[in-house]
């Protein structure tokens, strides 16, 4: 019978096929361009790695001498005198930032479950915008808005009010990524739950986010990363501090705003200074970034 | 032990777009019935239907009625609490990649509030045992993921896990297309036992499985169902022309 | 979609279609051959046997090989279960010709001597049946396999009036009991052949309907067929 069916080799008439023989080897020009590209691509990273660890070699070079006990033990001396450290910035730095994660993080990884799992509409879309926006604003900007809402309303500077701002400022990157991240869960995995009898926000948080938990750390790391290095938010809001503080309701001390008051004096002792502590901000940022990654590791299990 | 269930004009919707027209149907208790059908006829729609599963999908909706036992699917209960009564199995294996094999098969039971050790144990062995994959991960039940399996052991996995919250019936949904001829027999093997206890419900593409497990099978075209019969009628003497067309390869 | 399933299917039903014929010859033959008493005719009953035999041998590999890899369901199954079993009936129809091709070659060395049986004629109901169960299997008609069954008693009281008459005629002429008792068996074959021709019948009664009236099961139970299709 006369086959009508337009897929079976029959159809296609006569073998018209090519044979493998006269197929003609990959020509020269070809794989001269192969390999021009592969080229260009390694330049490209090469390109994109030299800056970075340029910047590090110079760190190093520039602010190793000075690190020792006494730079990392105590507080900044008065000017003119010899030796101090930045202590106080260091610890200071390290309690903005975790005033920061405490605010930035749930708040961020919540709007990103809201974006990914419940906002796949026109609000979702609304605060889409109003998050890139907010991604986009100077962090000089954020940095006054939450001078107005904290410090104005406490009547002083203090370490929350740098947290808040640093907060503003890691909440679209965190809620971004999370978002993504929890779209790349697939969609059996939550059908899998609701099919035992999961609600629904059960199996967002125990399923979905348990699964995308990697990546939306990588997130968290990103924006943390980020925040712990900027100076212009913390000017009117932690502003700053000579000494030793460990309330919460004065001015309080951090690396990126040491490393900024002293690289700007006239002082040589302090210039050095501001090297070694550009450098001990680095380092910790990275040795955060590690911990992390270490910890996340150590917990998922083979195979996963 | 299974309960029975009845399907009462059931009409679905994706939309605008109809997709089940007027399904009429009674599945007996502990038997296991199957619905075969050329691609896109309906019949995953219509098994998603009988536990709320198709109502996850945006714009869909239902009308009719769907009682497991005498219990009302839409009208009597949450979607929720009817999952736990009614069982799932996917096409696609679908273990939690993140949680290791014990977690998997504990899930249902652990993330709606189960916490006694002793029980969660009893529970995951009693499941992995009925579905034939204790003897293979018993030995690593906390240190594998449930990812680490092959396809065959995922498929079972998952189906102690839809076991362990103690269903009453068990919906399958292609369980064996991606699966190798063993794995396929040993999950053939595994629904024959399970139909004690189990109300089973099985959609496939793959009508000699059907023939070989199923009591009763339906047979679904765009999104009616063209015949219900039992297994054997069905693949020696349809009663219906289309029904015999698809059976023997005329089509589809 | 399936074509190189059907193709076989065809295939398979030509063969066996073929083999009828051979079979439905062989008895006519055998029967001409008693009529006239011609040797020539029997020996190429018995030759072409081995071509019914090839045939049946042929048919049953190629009915199993489309089992093993086709899988046929519903009406298909049936069929080739259909065609195995219709495949022997016309092995054994073959064999009965023999038979009475055999008969024949007996009764030709012995004188000739009247005998009060119309072979002839039940050799012609015979052979009409045959034809008719081959009919209903080309045509794939259950009606004209019906009738095949009806026929059955026809012929069997056919060979019961022939045994009375026979045993009569060997108790009154002693001398002519072989050329009677010869005779007796070729009625005798010729009823057997009746037989596989209802067998046939029922086999397609069974594909086409799905019914098994075998052993005289009624056919009144089985489902109305939708409408007849091409096979």
């Amino acid at each position: 019978m006369p086959d009508t069916n337009s897929n079976s080799a029959a159809a296609m008439g006569p073998r018209t096929s090519i044979p493998q023989a006269s197929i003609p080897p990959i020509s020269l020009r070809r794989r001269v361009a192969d390999h021009v590209m592969t080229g260009i691509s390694v330049l490209t990273v090469l390109l994109v790695l030299v800056p970075l660890f340029a910047i590090f070699a110079y760190l190093v070079y520039k602010g190793i001498g000075s690190i020792n006990i006494a730079f990392l033990t105590q507080t900044p001396k008065p000017v003119g005198e010899p030796g101090g450290g930045m202590a106080n910035a260091i610890v200071g730095s390290m309690v903005i930032l975790g005033i920061a994660s405490l605010l930035g993080v749930p708040l961020g990884i919540g709007a990103g479950i809201f974006l990914s799992e419940y906002g796949r509409n026109r609000y979702g879309d609304i605060v889409r915008f109003v998050s890139d926006v907010l991604n986009g604003v100077p962090s000089i900007v954020i940095g006054i808005v939450a001078y107005g809402l904290v410090v104005m309303r406490q009547k002083h500077f203090s370490a929350l009010a740098g947290g808040v701002a640093l907060a503003i400022m890691m909440i679209p990157t965190i809620a971004r990524t999370t978002e993504q991240m929890l779209l790349l869960v697939p969609q059996a995995i939550r059908e899998a739950a609701y099919g035992i009898g999961v609600s629904r926000w059960r199996t967002t948080l125990s399923i979905t986010l348990r699964t995308a938990t990697s990546g939306v750390i990588t997130g968290v790391m990103l924006a943390f990363a980020r925040v712990a290095g900027e100076t212009a938010p913390l000017l009117f809001t932690a502003f700053g501090n000579q000494y030793w503080n460990w309330k919460t309701d004065q001015p309080t001390a951090a690396l990126s705003l040491q490393i900024f008051t002293y690289a700007i004096s006239p002082f040589d002792e302090w210039h050095r200074q501001a090297w070694a502590g550009a450098l001990v901000l680095i380092v910790l940022i990275v040795a955060a970034v590690a911990a992390v990654r270490i910890a996340v590791r150590h917990g998922t299990l083979a195979g996963a | 032990m299974g309960v029975g269930i009845t399907v009462e004009h059931l009409n679905a919707f994706y939309g605008k777009t109809q997709a089940l027209f007027d399904i009429n149907i009674t599945v007996l208790a502990n038997h296991a019935t199957a619905l075969i059908g050329p691609s896109g006829c309906g019949k995953s729609t219509f098994i998603r239907c009988l536990n709320r599963m198709h109502e996850t999908i945006p714009e869909a909706r239902v009308e009719g009625e769907v009682r497991i036992g005498d219990l009302s699917v839409y009208n009597g209960t949450s979607a929720t609490q009817l999952r736990r009564r009614v069982g799932m199995v996917f096409q696609k294996a679908n273990p939690f990649p993140t949680m290791s094999i014990y977690d998997n098969v504990a899930a249902g039971l652990k993330l709606n509030g189960f916490r006694n050790r002793k029980q969660l144990d009893e529970v995951v062995h009693k499941s992995l045992h009925a579905s034939a994959l204790w003897d293979e991960v018993k030995d690593s039940l906390h240190k594998k993921s449930g990812a680490s399996l092959s396809g065959g052991q995922q498929q079972r996995l998952c189906i102690a896990r839809a076991l362990a919250v103690q269903p009453e019936v068990l919906l399958m949904d292609e369980p064996c297309s991606a699966l190798d001829p063993i794995s396929t027999g040993k999950i053939e093997e595994l629904i024959f036992q399970l139909k004690e206890q189990y109300t089973i419900v099985i959609v496939t593409h793959n009508m000699q499985q059907a023939a070989r497990v199923a009591e009763f099978t339906g047979f679904f075209l765009l999104g009616k169902m063209i015949e219900f019969d039992k297994t054997e009628k069905i693949f020696t003497n349809p009663s219906d022309k289309r029904t015999e067309d698809y059976v023997t390869g005329r089509f589809g | 979609m399936r074509t190189r399933f059907q193709q076989q299917m065809e295939d398979l039903r030509e063969k066996l279609l073929r083999m009828g014929g051979l079979a439905e010859l062989a008895v006519d033959r055998a029967c001409q051959a008693y009529t006239e008493r011609d040797l020539t005719r029997c020996r190429l009953v018995l030759e072409n046997e081995s071509l019914i035999n090839a045939a049946e041998r042929e048919i049953d590999e190629m009915a199993f090989d489309i089992l093993a890899t086709q899988q046929p369901a519903a009406v298909d199954l049936r069929f080739i279960l259909a065609v195995t079993k219709i495949n022997a009936d016309l092995e054994r129809v073959g064999d009965q010709a023999v038979n009475i091709a055999e008969r024949v070659m007996d009764l030709i060395e012995l004188p000739a001597v009247e005998l009060p049986v119309d072979i002839p004629r039940m050799a012609t109901a015979v052979s009409a049946m045959v034809r008719r169960a081959l009919e209903s299997f080309v045509e794939g008609k259950a009606e004209l396999a019906q009738a095949v069954l009806e026929m059955d008693h026809v012929v069997d009281r056919m060979r019961d009036e022939a045994f009375i008459m026979l045993v009569r005629k060997m108790n009154e002429e002693p001398q002519a009991t072989q050329q009677a008792l010869d005779a007796l068996l070729v009625a005798r074959n010729l009823e057997r052949v009746a037989d596989h021709a209802t067998n046939i019948s029922e086999d397609v009664i069974f594909w086409v309907l799905g019914a098994d009236v075998r052993h005289h099961a009624q056919a009144a139970s089985a489902a109305p067929r939708p409408e007849r299709r091409e096979q």
